[in-house]
């Protein structure tokens, strides 16, 4: 390492300048489109109906969710698993696609990491209308009360962890761009609104100048949150199954279940990618930047997920049912053909096949082909996560064989879904696009540093080059 | 372990008292497992320290008793039981239940031939209870007389611990308690009388009772003295008709069983068949 750090009084990020790149990049931030203040109304107001409805179980108890004794797990948890998983985009396109150099990937990072920062707080939030007395969640974060055996506290090690990387992996490549905008904002007329974003670039930005060097070492660290976030990502929803697999339930006790996890994770996390991605383009008309080759990339990488996830959904459900024995079957046959059978169905049909075969076919693999494929992948695996956790935990363990139909019949318990969970899962869907419309507002949406410095490699090419 | 020892009454009682009477490291409960494979996997001492620590601090002292300590155990004849289920409301009474919060749960079961015989369910009191390790908090603890109890005041309502009991004996207060007067004991893992909403609940064997020498409400209610309540130590147990029996040759002469034994919990309440049930065998159950 010969190089000498400089010390920069005037930033020199500029090199390689791309106009359209940074007025595109920074527009969302500088101007206030006319849908911004009321979609924010109307999505905060969706927001603000979940926390009411959360005030009102709080006060009423969990049975107000329409818990009871025939099902102790259900709704929550399946939102947890769900808005979890969704964050596994950001993982997958920014991570995955960096490490194997896949240089499309460029204007879509910003994006899916922010997708991923939003997502991720969103789903750990659910843990607290999923606890009984959540005035005494205090004592996850108390070494003193903490129980090492228990699979819940390693859930939430394993998510604070995943937490704290992906924040990282959103600030180190959004350093440059911090820099960048500053230098843009100094030529912008002075009003609130510029001054509080310098101040905010300000501090994004610290000391960084873009020097050969710290572009070199910048990019080193990013590389190495990279490679470290995939491991975490896979242990977090491995350790979210735990939670339910480390018990002696029929359906729950699957060593499938970490792995069925993490691939469900994966597959509806690039879904959410392609729809944030999708909404972005047309909101904030990049138009330019992103083209319909982006989606039918993003579509193959997702339907590589669906398949797999087919697969494990087939596997798990042939060998347990196949074996005979009195608690699995009986939660196979629930599934398949019992009580259960019209939302496992409806997984199967929008979640499993339809996306396979919007994808395979060229004219249904458009823009708006992915988009519908997308759609319908995130709400079939909301839908699948109610089964895997719904049944499992209203199967009733010691069981009066008394109700006719043998191992098969048996008096299981019951989810009623009320207007409580109803509003909360709402809220959290809603949070989605209103923090990612305020994020947008302060942070460029397009990883301005990251294109030009592949463009500047492609030589030409340009950031548009997405490949055949 | 072969069928015939299965059966065997004495060797299953011989096993309880060994476990719990000579060192904790006779079996590999879960517990053990986790500890061994934390050890093993990670090759850190200081984990392994770390989590031994932990966990010593998250029980309470009485892991080191003086004296003979009573060992509390339940046996439940059910060549008696005709399903009155005055042990269910004379708990939920006790404790201040709901209809639908049975600790003392009395299912209706079907023997090979197709007849109904009567089955109550207390917490099983589990020498290697599934539900003590999953808690986040350390909400569940066994005691030094074996209860295994639930610090409603910890309990932060995760329900993993209903997850993990093979035996549906854990009841979640859904919505508010019903209320209670004042209690002769106060509210504590012994006598969590009112029960906390939001919290898990389950039998706790009327625990603040024993030392004062009253039998579980269950056990004094049961008209037909289904239900003995006894201790290891001593090896005496009683109805509440009065009768008292020998605990090891009661088992033993009437070929006493656990619920669900392939579960490797070790349940703490023994059953006598008499309608030609087979308990241990899960298909019978679910």
């Amino acid at each position: 390492m010969t190089d000498v750090i400089i010390p920069n009084r005037g930033r020199d990020v500029a090199a390689p300048q791309n106009t359209d790149l940074r007025a595109a990049a920074l527009r969302p931030v500088l101007e206030t489109p006319r849908w911004w203040w009321p979609s924010i109304f109307v999505l905060g107001a969706i927001v603000v109906l979940g926390i009411a409805a959360w005030i009102y179980q709080v006060a009423n108890g969990l049975g107000t969710a329409g818990y009871g004794n025939g099902a102790f797990w259900a709704i929550y948890e399946a939102n947890l698993v769900t808005f979890i998983g969704v964050s596994y985009g950001g993982a997958v396109v920014s991570a995955i696609l960096r490490l194997t150099h896949a240089s499309w990937r460029a204007p879509l990072t910003r994006i899916a990491e922010a997708t991923a920062l939003v997502s991720l707080p969103i789903g750990m939030v659910f843990i607290i209308p999923h606890l009984g007395s959540p005035s005494k969640i205090w004592e996850l974060v108390w070494p003193t009360y903490w129980n090492l055996s228990s699979p819940i506290l390693w859930d939430f090690f394993a998510v604070s962890t995943y937490l704290l990387a992906t924040i990282v992996f959103f600030y180190l490549p959004l350093i440059p761009d911090a820099a960048i905008a500053l230098e843009r904002f100094d030529g912008e007329t002075p009003s609130t609104r510029v001054t509080v974003r310098k101040s905010l670039y300000r501090v994004l930005a610290g000391r960084y100048g873009g020097t050969p060097y710290e572009r070199r070492r910048l990019n080193g660290a990013i590389g190495l949150i990279a490679i470290m976030i995939i491991p975490m990502a896979v242990s977090v929803h491995s350790v979210l199954s735990f939670a339910f697999a480390s018990s002696s339930r029929a359906g729950y006790m699957e060593t499938i279940l970490p792995v069925y996890f993490v691939v469900a994770a994966l597959y509806s996390g690039v879904a959410l990618v392609v729809l944030t991605v999708a909404a972005s383009r047309k909101l904030f008309h990049l138009e330019a930047f992103i083209s319909p080759r982006h989606f039918v990339r993003l579509g193959f990488l997702m339907i590589a997920f669906g398949a797999a996830y087919l697969y494990l959904t087939f596997t798990e459900y042939l060998i347990d049912g196949y074996s005979g024995t009195a608690g699995a079957s009986a939660w196979v046959y629930q599934i398949v053909a019992g009580r259960y059978a019209i939302p496992f169905w409806l997984y199967f049909v929008a979640g499993g096949v339809a996306p396979l075969f919007i994808m395979m076919f060229r004219r249904l693999r458009t823009t708006s082909g992915v988009v519908v494929a997308s759609v319908l992948v995130v709400a079939a695996l909301w839908i699948k996560r109610l089964v895997i956790v719904i049944p499992p935990a209203t199967e009733p363990l010691v069981n009066s064989p008394l109700a006719k139909g043998g191992v098969l019949a048996g008096n299981w318990g019951t989810y009623h879904f009320t207007w409580v969970p109803i509003s909360i899962t709402l809220a959290a869907t809603a949070a989605i696009p209103l923090l990612l419309l305020v994020v947008f507002r302060f942070v460029p949406i397009l990883s301005m540093s990251e294109m030009e410095e592949l463009a500047e490699e492609n030589e030409g090419l340009g950031t548009q080059e997405v490949g055949a | 372990m072969t069928k015939q020892r299965e059966n065997d009454a004495s060797v299953v009682l011989e096993d309880a008292q060994r476990d719990e009477l000579t060192s904790a490291a006779v079996t590999i409960g879960r517990r053990g497992l986790l500890r061994a494979a934390a050890l093993g996997s990670l090759g850190v001492g200081v984990l392994g320290a770390l989590t031994e620590t932990l966990a010593a601090a998250a029980e309470p002292a009485t892991t080191t008793p003086t004296g003979p300590v009573k060992q509390w155990c339940m046996i439940i004849d059910l060549r008696l039981c005709n399903g009155c289920k005055l042990c269910t409301t004379a708990c939920q009474t006790a404790h201040y239940l709901h209809e639908d919060q049975t600790w003392m749960n009395v299912y209706t079961m079907q023997n090979a031939a197709g007849e109904n015989y009567f089955m109550p369910r207390p917490c099983q009191m589990c020498e290697d209870p599934a539900c003590v390790p999953v808690c986040p908090v350390g909400a569940n603890y066994r005691t030094a007389e074996g209860l295994t109890l639930v610090d409603q005041n910890k309990c932060i309502g995760t329900r993993i611990c209903m997850n993990a009991c093979p035996y549906d004996a854990r009841y979640f207060n859904w919505s508010d308690p019903v209320p209670a007067p004042r209690q002769p004991f106060k509210q504590e893992p012994e006598w969590p009388v009112p029960q906390v909403k939001g919290t898990v609940g389950k039998c706790i064997e009327c625990a603040a009772m024993l030392p004062t020498g009253q039998l579980p409400e269950c056990v004094t209610n049961c008209p037909m003295g289904v239900i003995y309540f006894g201790d290891l130590t001593s090896d005496a147990a009683v109805n509440g008709m009065g009768a008292t029996v020998k605990i090891s040759t009661y088992l033993a002469e009437n070929d006493a069983v656990v619920f669900k034994e392939e579960y490797g919990t070790h349940p703490r309440v023994y059953y006598i068949p008499g309608h030609g049930q087979d308990l241990n065998n899960n298909s019978s159950a679910s």
